[in-house]
C-alpha cells in the first residue's frame, strides 16, 4: 500500500454487487459459490454484495440477464454488466473477468 | 386463401389414396405444418413428438419454414408454439415474416405463441471451469409450460457454437436437449445451416435423426431456383425428389408432383379447336376437356393463330380462358388475330379472356410456375393457354422445364383444365428435338410447318398422336384467311 494516494483514487472503492445463477443446489453449483465467496472475501473484502437467484424457482428470471448456462455468475454493478460462466474454479480469470485487479490485494 | 387449401385436401387425399393401396407401413402421427405441398410430400406433416432437422445455406428459407410450421399450428391446428431464435431478435423476425401476413406480435398476445430471443455475447462471457446448459432448459420449459405448446423451433441453435468456447460440453447438452425435447413429446424443428461436404456445419444431424430437410437456394446464370428435400424421414414414406419452393406474398409452399398414381379423371368431353376442319381431324369433335394439346412448329407457322382459334371457340361457350403470353403485348395479338377474323377483344371485356403477358427472364422458373398456380387458382379457367412453353428454357435448362411443365400439366389436370401449350421449334428444321422431351407429358400432339413446295410456300397441319381417339394421320394444307385458319385440301 502506497502512503500518499491522489485524493480521487483515495476515495470510497467501487463497491460490486453480484449475482449467482443456479438451478437448483447442485454440487456444481454450490462449489461456484463456495469458490466466489472466498474470492470475493480475499480480493473484495466489504465491498461487494452476493445475490443468489435459483432459477428452479425463478425461471422467468433467466430472459432479463440472458442466462443460458449454470452456472453464471452477473457482475451487475459497476456497469458494463459482464458474465463469467462455470464453477469460477480458477481465481485468476475469475478477477480477470470482473475487472478486478490483483494489485488491489 | 381458400381454394389453395382446398387444393391441398385434394391433393392429400389423392395421395393418401395411391399410399393406402400400397404395401402397409405403421403409421407413425404426424403434425402438419400447413404448409402447401409440403404436407403431401412428408403424407402429413412432421413426425409429432419428434425433432425434425432443417437445414440450408443463408436465406434458404430456414426461418421461415419453421415460423410458418409455428403460425400455421397455432392458428390453424389448435397448437401452441415456443420460437426460440438464437440470431434475430422478436422485432426482426416478426417484421420479416409480417410481408407473408403472418402477425406474431399478435399470437404472442393471444398466449398462441412465445418467443424467445437468446443472445450470447462472446465477448462479454469469460468461462471458467464446468458449466451446463441448464438455463437454456429452465427458459424453454417456462415458455412452453406458459403457452402449454406443442411445437417448439429453435432457429438457430448452432450459434451457440460461436458464443461458447466449449464444444464439449455444448455436443453434451445439445444431445441432452434433443433427448429431452421428445421426452416431453414436443414437435421440434430444429435449423442448423449447411456445412461443407455435411448436411450441417456442426454434425447436427448425428443427434437428430428422426426427419431432415434439405433446403437449397441456387442462383444459375442469374436466375434463382428454391429447392427442398426429404433426406430422412423415420418410418414414414415420403417424396425423395427435390421439389422446387416458393416464397411470395402467399407464403412458403413447395410444388410437388402431385398425382403420383395419375388417378385424376379423364372426360369424355370433347371442345372444339375453333377450327371445324381440324376439329374433324380429331375424330369428329376435337379435344378432349381436360386434356393437354401440344402445338409445335418453326416460327410464323400459325401456332397462336391455333390458340386464338381455341381461346375464341371457348369464349363463345361461357367457358373462362387465361392466356399466358411470353413473346408479345396482349395488345399486338389481338390486333393480329382480327387480320384473320378473330377479335379477342369482346372475350376480355367480358372478363372471359384474361391476359397474363410476362417476359420469361424476369422471374426463375419457380417463380413464373408459382404464378401460374396462382392465376389458374384465382381466374379458375377452363382452358389455359400457354404460348409458348419454349420461352421458358431462356430461364432454365430443358430437365427444368420438363419438370415444371409436369408440374403445371398435374395441376391442371387436378383441376380439369384444359391445357394448350405452343412450343417453338428452333431452326427451320423440323427437329423435334424440343419437343421429345415435354410431348410425352402431351395428350394431343399437332404439328404445324410453313415449307417451300414447288417453289411456293405451303403451310400444312398434321397430328402425331391424340390419345383416346382416332385421328386423321394425313399432311393437311392450310391458309390463315381472313376467316380464320382453313384447311386447303378438302375435307378434314
Amino acid at each position: 500500500m502506497q502512503p500518499t494516494l491522489p485524493p480521487e483514487t483515495a476515495a470510497e472503492p467501487e463497491s460490486f454487487v453480484l449475482r449467482l445463477y443456479v438451478a437448483g443446489q447442485t454440487p456444481r453449483c454450490m462449489r461456484a459459490f463456495a469458490n466466489l465467496k472466498r474470492i470475493c472475501e480475499q480480493y473484495l473484502t466489504n465491498r461487494y454484495r452476493i445475490e443468489m437467484i435459483d432459477l428452479l424457482l425463478d425461471p422467468a428470471l433467466a430472459r432479463g440477464d440472458q442466462i443460458l448456462a449454470v452456472p453464471t455468475l452477473v457482475r451487475r454493478v459497476p456497469v458494463p454488466v459482464r458474465k463469467i460462466i462455470g464453477d469460477l474454479s480458477n481465481t485468476q480469470r475469475v478477477l480477470a473477468g470482473l475487472d478486478v485487479s490483483v494489485g488491489a490485494a | 386463401m381458400s381454394s389453395g387449401l382446398h387444393l391441398a385436401e385434394v391433393l392429400f387425399a389423392v395421395m393418401q389414396h395411391s399410399h393406402n393401396t400400397g404395401a402397409s407401413v405403421r403409421a407413425i402421427a404426424k403434425s402438419p405444418t400447413g404448409i402447401q405441398g409440403l404436407d403431401e410430400i412428408t403424407n402429413g406433416g412432421l413426425p409429432t413428438g419428434r425433432p425434425t432437422l432443417i437445414c440450408g445455406g443463408a436465406g434458404s428459407g430456414k426461418t421461415l419454414l419453421a415460423t410458418s410450421f409455428l403460425v400455421n399450428g397455432a392458428k390453424q391446428f389448435g397448437e401452441a408454439g415456443v420460437l426460440m431464435t438464437f440470431e434475430e431478435n422478436s422485432e426482426e423476425i416478426a417484421s420479416d415474416v409480417a410481408s407473408l401476413g403472418f402477425d406474431l406480435p399478435g399470437l404472442v398476445e393471444e398466449g398462441k405463441l412465445f418467443v424467445d430471443y437468446v443472445r450470447i455475447e462472446r465477448s462479454e462471457i469469460e468461462e471458467t471451469g464446468e458449466y451446463d446448459l441448464e438455463g437454456l432448459f429452465v427458459r424453454l420449459e417456462h415458455a412452453i409450460r406458459a403457452t402449454g405448446a406443442k411445437r417448439v423451433v429453435l432457429d438457430t441453435i448452432e450459434s451457440l457454437f460461436s458464443g461458447l468456447g466449449n464444444a464439449n460440453i455444448l455436443r453434451a447438452e445439445l444431445r441432452r436437449l434433443f433427448r429431452w425435447l421428445k421426452d416431453k413429446g414436443l414437435t421440434a424443428v430444429i435449423t442448423a445451416e449447411r456445412g461443407e461436404g455435411t448436411l450441417t456445419r456442426q454434425g447436427l444431424e448425428e443427434y437428430v435423426s428422426d426427419a431432415v430437410i434439405l433446403l437449397d437456394h441456387r442462383v444459375t446464370e442469374q436466375v434463382s431456383t428454391r429447392r427442398l428435400r426429404v433426406v430422412k424421414y423415420r418410418g414414414s414414406h415420403h417424396g425423395t425428389n427435390e421439389y422446387p419452393f416458393l416464397i411470395d406474398r402467399y407464403g412458403l409452399s413447395v410444388l410437388p408432383v402431385t398425382s403420383l398414381g395419375l388417378t385424376h379423371e379423364a372426360s369424355v368431353e370433347r371442345l372444339s379447336s375453333g377450327v371445324r376442319e381440324l376439329d374433324q381431324m380429331l375424330g369428329g369433335q376435337g379435344y378432349f376437356r381436360g386434356s393437354t394439346v401440344l402445338v409445335s412448329g418453326t416460327a410464323g407457322t400459325g401456332k397462336t393463330s391455333l390458340a386464338a382459334h381455341f381461346a375464341d371457340a371457348a369464349c363463345r361457350r361461357g367457358e373462362h380462358v387465361l392466356y399466358f403470353l411470353f413473346e408479345e403485348s396482349p395488345h399486338q395479338l389481338i390486333r393480329n388475330m382480327r387480320s384473320i377474323g378473330i377479335d379477342l377483344q369482346p372475350w376480355v371485356d367480358a372478363g372471359l379472356l384474361h391476359f397474363e403477358a410476362e417476359r420469361p427472364s424476369r422471374a426463375g422458373l419457380e417463380a413464373h410456375l408459382a404464378s401460374m398456380y396462382q392465376h389458374v387458382r384465382d381466374f379458375r379457367p377452363s382452358v389455359t393457354i400457354v404460348d409458348a412453353v419454349t420461352n421458358l428454357l431462356s430461364v432454365g435448362t430443358q430437365n427444368d422445364v420438363r419438370a415444371m411443365l409436369m408440374r403445371v400439366i398435374d395441376y391442371l389436370k387436378v383441376s380439369a383444365v384444359t391445357g394448350f401449350f405452343s412450343s417453338l421449334t428452333p431452326g427451320k428444321n423440323e427437329s423435334e428435338e424440343t419437343e421429345a422431351g415435354i410431348s410425352s407429358l402431351m395428350d394431343t400432339w399437332i404439328v404445324m410447318t410453313f415449307d417451300e413446295v414447288d417453289r411456293e410456300r405451303r403451310r400444312a397441319i398434321r397430328i402425331l398422336k391424340s390419345r383416346g381417339m382416332s385421328h386423321s394421320n394425313r399432311v393437311h394444307e392450310f391458309a390463315l384467311t381472313d376467316h380464320g385458319l382453313r384447311l386447303t385440301d378438302g375435307r378434314g
